[in-house]
């Protein structure tokens, strides 16, 4: 009797037990999604900001231009027939180019039409022409044919960004459009590589902008990041691992670093402004001062990774050492530290990497004006990367738009190849003790 | 370039000296250096200290004073209706000298006092560096000999130099603490400034921001309304907008790689999230611009939304998605921190995988994640350029993340970059805003890095 309860009370258990398994199998199963989920919506994220980047600047690489025959006419550029710098300087180019258009569309006789056909071209074309006269002043008197960049209008227009209808935004006359079809149909305007992308300083028009100026500047102030963080980070991390005993003076230090780590990036701006500018009054938007507040950005990032690669070397090296009487010091330098310089330099490029891509401390020593000109020196004013990518997102025009998310790309390879150099380093020379 | 042209030639010096050391050293230490104290190399180290410290001593101190020397003899030669300038006026006049000077082209200089300060000014620069390369290449030479004299086969030439080496080492260690003391006094000194002219209460609780009115420099005191709370507020909502995408995302993630994933999975997602951390924050900005701004508001709009294009929202994902990988791989770390023991007597108690990570690691591990959040929003209170392309101007205190607000580091930048007038509270309030920014992330900071320590060796 008391079995047969004993076993309807056990199955009773089974039944209950075996249906709350499906129940907790269930959540297992639930909870593993969520996991899978979250980490392809963050991966999702990614390749939705990849994308968008890319797919809105992958066009940017090329630029429409249009081949025009330019007669170098020696009584416009040079009617004196001197040759004198400040003649070929100041002569009328855009007088050749309007010549050449004119002579190709007749039906531009008037006033109107003249302006409509030079609108067309980059309202640069013609410092392009200056530029080939002065470089070689044997051209004047000849007929060359030459590509010369278009309005970036003209260059949206071809890309499909801009629409033929002047009521959905477009810009151009019927006669305009009819030229530039007549120009891309003759093969006489097309999409060529784009050179002022990559060797040009910043600009108005959108056609003639570049990041070179920028990248000059990113450059000068890396390295003047690169040049004091470095040695800097390795002292400290060599003092705190091998000299230092563990007393007041040095938790004060590592409290400070640790802080330092995560003090916000703008701070770093407000200090060099206050201390760099005001007080020791050194010039505005230098790359140089640049570089003076992505050191104290890096600094903390290089000493840690070279503080956890000096730990990463075993003891047993630094007694052996010692044990055939090397001083301290000749221990750290002859064995220690070779040893843990992969790791070193694989933090330090680390630190440079996120240095290239910081701008908020920039901005606060006035490393965000419009500045043409490619810096020469360290001294001269200048933006970074990051910088000009934060100026030209605040273009309206479409076409920066497009430059925006070209300038962004060159910075992210940029990234990818100091980032692949760091791993690779730590591959070829990683050892395991 | 003169510099540089200056620092190679002290180095070359350096490197003579070197050479004359050692080769000095090899002389007086007879047979085989055998009587030398130290290595004849550190005899050569310790000649070319003698060259060069000095010198870059010297340079170091000149270059610290110039500024402020020549800036006196300026001053001290200007004539007199311009000597007797406000203090606002003559620094601005002062500047332009500088600049002038520094360029050497007069062009475009405001007037004949200008033009003829700044032609003094450029001569005292020039003279001023002769002098000082002067002063260094001979200190250089002195050194150089006066080390050569020195040497002798007691001289401990090793623990000398290795007594330079290990100063510098301290030098070089200490610099961490004057970014700190650099930090706090330049925003200290300027916060002060400020709150003399509104009241730290005003700042602190005002509910009015609105510093661009009424800003003429002959006209401080009648200043626009410096109340932050609006700025704290939309810093906030942003930041908890942020977490709210950050930290499901980066745990649940974290737990997956931990526990679940097999290890080539893991290979390749853990890189791959933590590509999102080392893509630049302007990058994120210029996105949030591009493509999450438009589609939150056309989404809006088609579902009976006005979404301001400039929200919080957008702004708060896009920063979410920034932080995803930083919490993701804190609590990764802590996670995998979890002693296996603790795990095998769940399962040996009948526990399921999910259930063992709800009941025992998340419990074990959760002082390290708390702490791991913390830094976040730490990161994301002082995050700059996302907000400072995506997020509003204009401070409105509201806790709806469909329309904008501003944030403390976008006021900073906007009233930083640009014309600056250290003598008006528009330019002054951004370093009362860093102040606060500072103190906020460093207490989060000093919490999160103690929760972090308190509990991290509790299972070893």
């Amino acid at each position: 009797m008391t079995e047969m309860v004993d076993q309807v009370r056990v199955s009773a258990i089974a039944e209950k037990v075996s249906a709350r398994l499906q129940r907790r199998y269930a959540i297992e199963k639930r909870f593993r999604l969520y996991g899978i989920t979250s980490i392809v919506v963050a991966l999702g994220f990614l390749a939705v900001l990849l994308i968008s980047i890319i797919s809105q600047g992958y066009t940017a690489f090329v630029q429409a231009e249009v081949q025009l025959p330019i007669t170098f006419d020696a009584t416009v550029i040079d009617p004196d027939g001197t040759h004198s710098k400040t003649a070929l300087s100041s002569a009328d180019y855009a007088s050749l180019i309007r010549t050449a258009l004119t002579a190709r569309f007749t039906d531009a006789d008037d006033r109107s039409g003249r302006r409509e056909l030079m609108a067309l071209v980059s309202q640069g074309a013609d410092l392009e022409i200056r530029k080939l006269v002065l470089d070689d002043p044997s051209v004047i008197g000849t007929t060359r044919t030459l590509w010369l960049p278009v309005a970036a209008s003209v260059d949206q227009l071809l890309k499909g960004h801009m629409s033929r209808d002047a009521d959905k935004g477009g810009q151009f006359t019927t006669r305009q459009l009819a030229w530039i079809d007549d120009l891309s149909a003759s093969g006489n305007l097309k999409a060529r590589f784009n050179k002022w992308l990559f060797t040009a300083g910043d600009s108005r028009q959108p056609e003639l902008a570049g990041v070179w100026g920028a990248v000059v500047g990113s450059f000068y102030s890396l390295v003047v990041t690169l040049a004091l963080s470095f040695p800097l980070g390795v002292a400290t991390a060599i003092y705190l691992e091998e000299f230092a005993t563990r007393n007041r003076w040095t938790d004060i230090i590592e409290v400070n670093i640790n802080n330092l780590a995560a003090v916000p990036s703008i701070v770093f701006g407000l200090l060099g402004l206050e201390i760099f500018l005001n007080v020791f009054n050194l010039p505005r938007s230098a790359p140089f001062v640049g570089g003076l507040a992505l050191t104290l950005v890096s600094l903390p990032t290089i000493i840690i990774a070279a503080r956890v690669a000096l730990k990463a070397v075993p003891p047993w090296i630094r007694e052996a050492a010692l044990g055939l009487g090397a001083s301290r010091l000749q221990m750290v330098m002859h064995h220690v530290l070779p040893l843990a310089m992969p790791g070193i330099l694989t933090g330090t490029i680390i630190g440079m990497a996120r240095a290239v891509g910081e701008s908020a401390p920039l901005l606060m020593i006035g490393m965000v004006a419009f500045i043409v000109d490619v810096p020469a020196s360290p001294m001269d004013p200048s933006t970074a990367l990051p910088v000009q990518i934060y100026l030209w997102a605040a273009s309206p025009e479409r076409a920066f738009v497009e430059r925006t998310s070209a300038a962004i790309i060159v910075l992210l390879c940029f990234l990818a190849l100091m980032n692949a150099t760091a791993i690779y380093l730590r591959k070829k020379f990683e050892r395991r003790w | 370039m003169q510099f540089f042209i200056l620092v190679v030639v002290l180095l070359l010096l350096a490197a003579v000296g070197f050479r004359m050391g050692r080769g000095r050293a090899l002389k007086v230490g007879g047979e085989k250096a055998a009587a030398l104290h130290s290595l004849p190399g550190y005899y050569g180290y310790y000649v070319a200290l003698w060259c060069g410290l000095p010198a870059a001593f010297l340079i170091a101190v000149w270059l610290s004073c110039e500024p402020f020397i020549l800036q006196a003899i300026v001053v001290d030669s200007l004539p007199a209706e311009a000597r007797t300038l406000p203090a606002a006026r003559l620094s601005l006049l002062l500047n332009e000298v500088r600049q002038l000077g520094a360029s050497g082209n007069y062009l475009h200089a405001s007037g004949d006092i200008a033009t003829k300060a700044a032609e003094h000014y450029r001569t005292l620069r020039a003279v001023s560096f002769g002098a000082m390369a002067v002063l260094a290449l001979v200190l250089s030479a002195i050194g150089c000999l006066v080390g050569l004299r020195y040497i002798n086969p007691e001289l401990r030439a090793r623990n000398r130099v290795e007594g330079v080496v290990k100063l510098f080492l301290i030098a070089s260690s200490t610099v961490a603490i004057f970014t700190t003391i650099g930090i706090v006094l330049s925003l200290l000194f300027e916060s002060l400034r400020f709150f003399r002219m509104v009241p730290v209460t005003d700042f602190l609780f005002g509910l009015d921001w609105s510093p661009q009115m009424a800003m003429r420099t002959d006209q401080v005191g009648a200043s626009g309304a410096f109340g932050a709370v609006p700025l704290f507020a939309g810093t906030l909502l942003i930041s908890v907008i942020a977490m709210f995408v950050a930290v499901p995302i980066g745990l649940l993630s974290a737990i997956y790689m931990a526990e679940y994933a097999h290890p080539n999975f893991r290979s390749v997602a853990k890189p791959l999230l933590e590509v999102l951390a080392g893509i630049p924050t302007v990058v994120y900005g210029f996105f949030a611009v591009l493509t999450v701004a438009p589609f939150l508001r056309d989404a809006g709009t088609a579902i009976g939304l006005s979404i301001a294009s400039e929200s919080a929202l957008s702004t708060g994902i896009v920063m979410g998605i920034m932080i995803i990988p930083f919490i993701s791989s804190l609590s990764d770390d802590v996670i995998t921190a979890v002693p296996d023991s603790l795990r095998q007597g769940a399962y040996g108690l009948g526990a399921t995988r999910s259930e063992t990570i709800k009941q025992v690691v998340i419990p074990a591990a959760l002082p390290g994640i708390i702490g791991g959040v913390l830094l976040a929003i730490s990161r994301a209170i002082g995050e700059t350029m996302i907000v400072v392309m995506a997020a509003g101007l204009s401070a409105h205190l509201t806790a709806n993340p469909f329309e904008a607000v501003t944030t403390v580091t976008v006021q900073i930048v906007t009233l930083l970059v640009g014309d600056q007038e250290f003598d008006s509270p528009k330019t002054l309030s951004a370093f009362a805003l860093g102040l606060v920014l500072f103190l906020v992330t460093l207490a989060l900071n000093v919490v999160a890095l103690n929760v972090v320590r308190k509990y991290r060796e509790k299972y070893d």
